[in-house]
């Protein structure tokens, strides 16, 4: 049985009278503590996905089921760790992440219990000693470790992730990939993560769903990464699956779904 | 040239066994440094204004010191109006009362005035800047209700509540309301994208969403209305208490005019301006204090 499931899911808006399609006839099953990564070049809707898996965006037909319900509206269990971190700037790490464990666990659990949970998750991402510092005052890479443990703070049943790593240098991005797979490993967690990084996508997920160019995007090919875990980015380097799923990848976008450029 | 090298190492030996003196000596001359500093800054900022005050005062001073001249010179106003600069505070019964207790009178009346206005227009402010519909329905009356001068309200104040007490606070209110609202409506609708999404995601409530994220998100930009609002009503409230009487600095200054004590309205002049200025500093110290990271992202 399937954790969350798209069924033939269509997103379009309209506006003045036109219709743009964005997204056509999207069906996609995941299991419970999958990764899926979803890659395609800019413009193919693949934001769009993770926003109407969210519920910040309506979908236009179809429907996309968490644990057989309905979903139509934002909600803490399926939380976000957006691009560009969303910390509240005004707030500092321990709060922004106290905001959100006092919304989700305000009723269930004491004072002392949501201190702990909050330690708790900047301890899984390193970020505890940085507890009183403010947005402003941490580098890109720490504010994104905040944002995934404000993310796993409301303990969602799935975590999306949005192009999380895309504004980091390269070796940054490396650390926080390792430790998005070591938080992964711990908590089993279910992850969507959209990316535009081929070697991100054949580290991290369990299946690549690749999105073929938009306008009217849909699902061109699902590949399954058959490697074993815990995973090693050395190692990997010249594994051959690892480099024959790093190919496929590769052929469907430049090959078969060439990007054109000013469509 | 060697042989200088190789004298080295033997004089630094000694210094070595006496650390705590080589710690404390370049802490002295930085501390003694920065005083200078500081002094010699304080200086580069008050002493210009300083100069320029003097000079002021010798010219005012030339101007009118002709037998014939319709306005005091600097030191008629001393002369006449000496005590109401010296002691601010006095009160010698029946409303004769120093300067520094009418500008609190007035401070009082704009507190009230203001504080209702800052409110209110935050509140109407968040609304109109959350719905499209508001704002296009209530922007263009606002922004020609913002340019009717503050007296021009004065009338249909009196009507409405008949007495003077109230119809002032009620001009200082409306006077200072629009630029609060209108500012808020723009910092509400500036709010990112990012922040919305956060708070559907956590689903905040109205309520929470108002308090945690769109007053701090929308801070700056209620500082500057508030800014040019305490401004607007400070500027309505000497105007007001012309007209309506009382015990306040604007008062003060007609009836110094009734009875030709020019010196007097001299002196009031310079203690409204002062005030004014500290208002302003002051809120936008809060400001800056309040909207400390927000404004740095």
């Amino acid at each position: 049985m399937s954790y969350l499931t798209l069924e033939n899911v269509d997103k379009y808006f309209d506006r003045g009278g036109q219709r743009s399609e964005v997204l056509k006839d999207i069906s996609l099953d995941i299991a419970e503590g999958e990764v899926i990564s979803i890659i395609g070049h800019s413009g193919c809707g693949k934001s769009t996905l993770l926003n109407l898996i969210a519920g910040l965006t309506e979908v236009s037909s179809g429907g996309i089921q968490l644990e057989g319900h309905e979903i139509n509206g934002p909600g803490p269990e399926r939380a976000v760790v957006f691009q560009n971190h969303s910390l509240l700037p005004w707030l500092t790490v321990y709060e922004n992440v106290n905001l959100a464990v006092s919304k989700v666990f305000g009723k269930t659990k004491s004072k002392g219990e949501r201190h702990d949970w909050i330690m708790h998750n900047l301890d899984l991402v390193q970020m505890s000693h940085a507890r009183d510092k403010r947005p402003t005052e941490i580098s890109g890479g720490m504010k994104q470790r905040v944002g995934i443990a404000r993310a796993l703070a409301m303990q969602p049943k799935i975590l999306l992730l949005d192009e999380p790593f895309g504004a980091l240098d390269a070796l940054t991005r490396a650390h926080l990939q390792d430790a998005v797979m070591g938080i992964q490993k711990r908590l089993g967690s279910t992850m969507i993560m959209i990316t535009h990084d081929v070697d991100e996508a054949v580290l991290l997920s369990d299946r690549i769903v690749m999105m073929t160019n938009g306008p009217s995007a849909r699902i061109g090919e699902i590949l399954p990464v058959p490697l074993e875990r815990p995973r090693d980015r050395i190692a990997l380097a010249g594994d051959r699956t690892y480099l024959q799923c790093r190919e496929a990848v590769l052929k469907f976008l430049y090959e078969r779904h060439r990007f054109v450029e000013a469509a | 040239m060697p042989a200088n090298v190789q004298r080295l190492p033997t004089a630094a030996l000694p210094e070595t066994s006496v650390p705590a003196a080589v710690v404390s000596l370049p802490k002295r001359p930085r501390r003694t440094r920065s005083w200078g500093k500081t002094a010699a800054q304080i200086a580069s900022n008050v002493v210009p204004p300083l100069v320029v005050f003097a000079l002021l005062l010798v010219v005012w001073q030339i101007l009118c010191s002709s037998p014939g001249a319709s306005l005091p010179s600097p030191s008629q106003v001393w002369s006449d109006a000496g005590e109401l600069i010296v002691s601010p505070f006095f009160d010698y019964g029946q409303g004769d009362i120093g300067l520094g207790l009418r500008v609190l009178t007035s401070l009082q009346r704009v507190a009230i005035g203001f504080g209702i206005a800052a409110v209110v227009g935050v509140a109407i402010g968040a609304v109109i800047g959350q719905s499209v519909w508001a704002m296009r329905g209530l922007d263009p009356i606002f922004q020609i209700l913002r340019t009717v001068p503050p007296l021009a309200w004065l009338p249909l104040s009196l009507a409405a509540f008949m007495d003077s007490a109230p119809s002032a606070i009620f001009v200082i209110f409306i006077t200072s309301v629009w630029p609060v609202i209108i500012n808020t409506a723009v910092g509400v609708r500036n709010i990112p994208q990012d922040y919305r999404n956060v708070a559907e995601i956590l689903q905040l409530n109205p309520a929470e969403f108002f308090f945690k994220i769109m007053i701090p998100a929308a801070a700056p930009y209620i500082f500057t209305g508030l800014k040019i609002g305490v401004g607007l009503s400070w500027l309505a409230i000497v105007a007001a208490e012309m007209l309506t009487g009382g015990v306040g600095i604007g008062f003060f200054i007609w009836d110094a005019w009734n009875s030709s004590r020019l010196s007097d309205i001299i002196v009031a002049l310079a203690y409204i301006g002062l005030v004014g200025f500290m208002l302003d500093r002051l809120v936008s110290a809060i400001g800056a204090f309040v909207t400390r990271g927000t404004a740095a992202n």
